[in-house]
């Protein structure tokens, strides 16, 4: 029974979310409905850790769905790659859950909690089911599933405003997902195939055709528009800011990386770096999109009135840290870009998860409430002040080993290296900037009453955890630096 | 023709006959997948595009106005008009550049029919046994991707219900047949030849639903047809008579239960041994279990397709429903 659940774990690591959704749904009873989700993300989590192990020394698992073997059927491949971002997005769903329970019974109206339980799952289901599948066409319905849940969940916050971010979301979306498939659709025509590794061998006598480069630039504009790089961004600070806390903190933490994850599939597996570096721009193009996503999204965030807003916009200069990792073509280059996904996604969702306690409290997000609230709520803000040092890079904190890792591999590029390294220092002093308007609101100022009103330990114990994880993977860096070097290994060959 | 529909339902003012023109434009492209022989594709677009897609529209155009109001011509900067054009023109142009290297349509050099496909053709036979190799490539080979597809409107579905609310329904308010149907039912033609033609279109989607293995066919375009016939009944004898036949309840569990069908049929091929959704364990010999399977498979589909249609006309009537009653209170 064992060897069973063992062989049929890539499987299950997306059907048992996926199945949980209609059945969450024939619930019917709103109170049932948070303990069952919460038990389903811990047994993907545990799946997930599983999958992480198994393949930790650089085994690649493959599952045929249906027992047909690829590429005629569908195949799941895990790597080290896929297996990094799959205990990612797992992990942060458990986490968001065991944050979910009272933030959600407070933000959603009581008659669509089950909804709203729903449509995670479903959400959870598709990102899981796009990292962890080694066909491209699959990957394209995965994110449709995980798309649509996402523009209803983003349409559940209180704000009326939520509804048109949702909806601005879903056009932007839905031109990414289009030009997702448009490239596809090329692809298969040129080749003759869907799954990902005969991809990878049918394209190169094709390379030097118009349609195949038609085809790579439609799915990296389509991916960077789900992946919020500048400037495709324009979706992302009002989806972030007008979701529900629990969503914010979800979305922060793995939607953008799961695109992102995408981005590299079809980059470096499918197409092949030597093609998207050697015969087409993309370098100059993702890291000079890169730098300016840096220096716009930080600058945008001092500006910012509101925290969530501000936080949303530091998350695009987030992703122009990790692109810049990714698009440097080189293994160091490439493990730095991952180590900070897995890192930001942390500290993120340590930062929302603070900002949302707060919401829970003052039903408001502006840096007006943030005033004197080092006194009265100082758990919450002291993890916030830890998520920030984070953003900042500061050493003991897993922010600066992502950086560190950044700059070093940026070393090695000559004088491009040290505009790139410019923009991770420019960068950071704007996140001292942007940290610390928060920070002096809430030390330095005076509250309006000086009443305790720290938030229930449901909601401040995950926050912690992600606290405590921020700063334990700024110490203890190695399961994440070896998964990421040898996601990057495996990417680009070579040995350690 | 394509093009005329579509420059027309852009210049367009009045959205009425936009949408009659949404329903051509579909009606065409259906007409061009068969010439391009994709019989299964043009009977869904047929049934979607054509058929309930602008009901849905009608539906909602009974709760807004039939005319656009005209943007102030003034507010309108050179940046954002000529922004949008630019991106047009490149995506355009984009698309354009990259026919030029493509096989021709039906070249049979092409590689997209010398590398997958052929297993698909000649080997199909045997290893499922249908006649129908889209239904074989659809519920089985890539049956993986369509359990997918079926997720995508479980999906769009939860969130019709989260935006136009959900158990609210048990609320006792009384649902009103709305205005543009109320002047249906005097129409005695209407009446007679859509009794006549219900049952024939119930039994048609059900013919589709079963004859998908041999003929173009199957699940989504069964459940959409099926839906059709009674959005058909619903809007000449009203919601209320449509309520007596199948509650919203009922659908939600209708939906739930197709993809769980579907989602359940892979469980079992996991318990009975198989990889998740090996329909080969299914049966007393492989071909016999590839049978089973997808006839439950698309039995899903159905289910599911045409609960979540019926269900999303329900919510949008009902909503329009509520409306006119809001006004009528109004009025008093």
């Amino acid at each position: 029974m064992n060897q069973a659940l063992s062989a049929h774990l890539p499987a299950l690591q997306v059907i048992v979310p996926l199945l949980a959704a209609p059945l969450c749904f024939l619930l019917r009873r709103p109170s049932l409905a948070w303990p069952f989700a919460f038990v389903v993300t811990l047994c993907t989590f545990a799946a997930a850790i599983a999958l992480f192990n198994q393949t930790a020394d650089g085994t690649v698992l493959s599952y045929h769905m249906g027992g047909w073997e690829p590429p005629w059927g569908i195949e799941y491949r895990i790597d080290r790659l896929s297996s990094l971002v799959l205990l990612l997005v797992s992990g942060m769903a458990a986490i968001a859950m065991l944050y979910a329970g009272a933030s959600v019974a407070e933000e959603v109206p009581r008659d669509r909690q089950i909804l709203f339980y729903t449509a995670f799952l479903l959400c959870l289901a598709g990102l899981l089911g796009m990292t962890i599948t080694g066909d491209a066409f699959n990957l394209f319905v995965f994110l449709e599933i995980s798309s649509l849940s996402t523009y209803i969940l983003i349409s559940f916050g209180r704000d009326r405003r939520a509804l048109t971010s949702a909806f601005q979301y879903l056009i932007m979306g839905t031109i990414g997902a289009t030009m997702l498939l448009i490239g596809i659709g090329f692809i298969y025509m040129m080749t003759g195939t869907l799954n990902m590794a005969d991809l990878a061998e049918r394209l190169p006598p094709v390379y030097e055709t118009k349609t195949v480069r038609a085809a790579f630039a439609f799915i990296v504009i389509g991916l960077s528009i789900k992946l919020a790089l500048f400037p495709l961004h324009i979706w992302l600070p009002n989806a972030y800011s007008f979701a529900p806390s629990v969503l914010t903190v979800f979305l922060a933490g793995t939607a953008t990386k799961v695109a992102l994850y995408a981005l590299i599939r079809f980059v470096y597996t499918i197409f092949g770096g030597d093609f998207a570096f050697g015969q087409v721009p993309l370098q100059y193009i993702l890291l000079s999109m890169a730098v300016l996503a840096v220096f716009s999204g930080s600058l945008y965030a001092v500006f910012q009135a509101s925290v969530k807003h501000a936080l949303a916009y530091s998350s695009i200069a987030q992703i122009g840290y990790m692109v810049i990792g990714v698009g440097l073509f080189t293994v160091a280059g490439m493990s730095a870009g991952l180590l900070h996904l897995f890192n930001h996604a942390i500290m993120k969702g340590c930062l929302f998860m603070a900002v949302g306690c707060v919401y829970l409290r003052y039903h408001s997000v502006s840096i007006e409430t943030f005033k004197g609230l080092g006194r009265t709520m100082p758990w919450t803000m002291a993890a916030f002040v830890i998520g920030g040092l984070g953003l900042i890079g500061m050493p003991l904190t897993s922010g600066f080993v992502s950086k560190w890792y950044l700059v070093l591999a940026a070393l090695d590029h000559g004088w491009g290296g040290f505009v790139l390294i410019a923009t991770i220092m420019g960068g950071s002093l704007l996140a001292v900037a942007y940290v610390w308007r928060i920070v002096e609101a809430a030390y330095f100022q005076d509250p309006e009453n000086d009443e305790n009103v720290e938030a229930p330990l449901s909601l401040l114990v995950p926050t912690w955890i992600l606290a405590l994880a921020t700063i334990y993977f700024g110490i203890d860096t190695h399961l994440p630096v070896n998964a990421a070097t040898g996601a990057a290994l495996d990417l680009l060959g070579g040995t350690q | 023709m394509l093009l005329v529909t579509a420059l027309g339902a852009v210049f367009i003012r009045d959205l009425f006959a936009v949408i009659m023109l949404f329903g051509i434009y579909s009606l065409v492209s259906a007409g061009f997948f068969l010439d391009l022989s994709a019989p299964d594709v043009a009977l869904t677009e047929a049934a979607i595009g054509a058929g309930v897609a602008p009901l849905l529209m009608l539906a909602t155009l009974a709760l807004t106005r039939e005319k656009t109001t005209p943007q102030p011509r003034a507010k309108r900067s050179i940046h954002t008009s000529l922004l949008p054009i630019l991106v047009v023109t490149m995506t355009g142009a984009a698309l354009v550049y990259a026919t030029f290297d493509m096989p021709f349509i039906a070249d049979p050099a092409g590689p997209a029919h010398n590398h997958v496909a052929p297993r698909y053709l000649q080997a199909s036979g045997a290893e499922i046994g249908i006649p129908n190799v889209v239904t074989s490539v659809l519920a089985s080979y890539r049956g993986f991707d369509t359990l997918g597809e079926v997720f995508v409107i479980f999906t769009a579905e939860i969130g019709v219900l989260s935006l136009l609310g959900f158990l609210a329904d048990g609320s006792g308010r009384q649902y009103w047949q709305f205005e543009d149907t109320a002047n249906l039912r005097r129409h005695n033609i209407l009446h007679v030849v859509s009794k006549a033609l219900i049952p024939v279109i119930l039994i048609y989607a059900f013919y589709v639903q079963f004859h998908g293995d041999y003929s173009p066919g199957g699940g989504f375009q069964a459940g959409v047809l099926f839906a059709a016939g009674f959005i058909l009944y619903a809007m000449i004898f009203g919601l209320q008579a449509a309520y007596r036949v199948v509650s919203p309840t009922a659908l939600y569990w209708a939906m739930a239960i197709g993809v769980l069908l579907y989602g359940g049929t892979g469980v079992a091929s996991l318990l009975l041994g198989g990889n998740y959704l090996d329909y080969n364990v299914l049966g007393s010999d492989a071909v016999h279990g590839q049978h089973n399977g997808i006839l439950i498979v698309e039995l899903g589909v159905g289910i599911c397709v045409a609960a979540v249609m019926m269900s999303v006309f329900f919510k949008f009537s009902g909503r329009t429903a509520h409306f006119y009653d809001d006004r009528r209170e109004v009025r008093k």
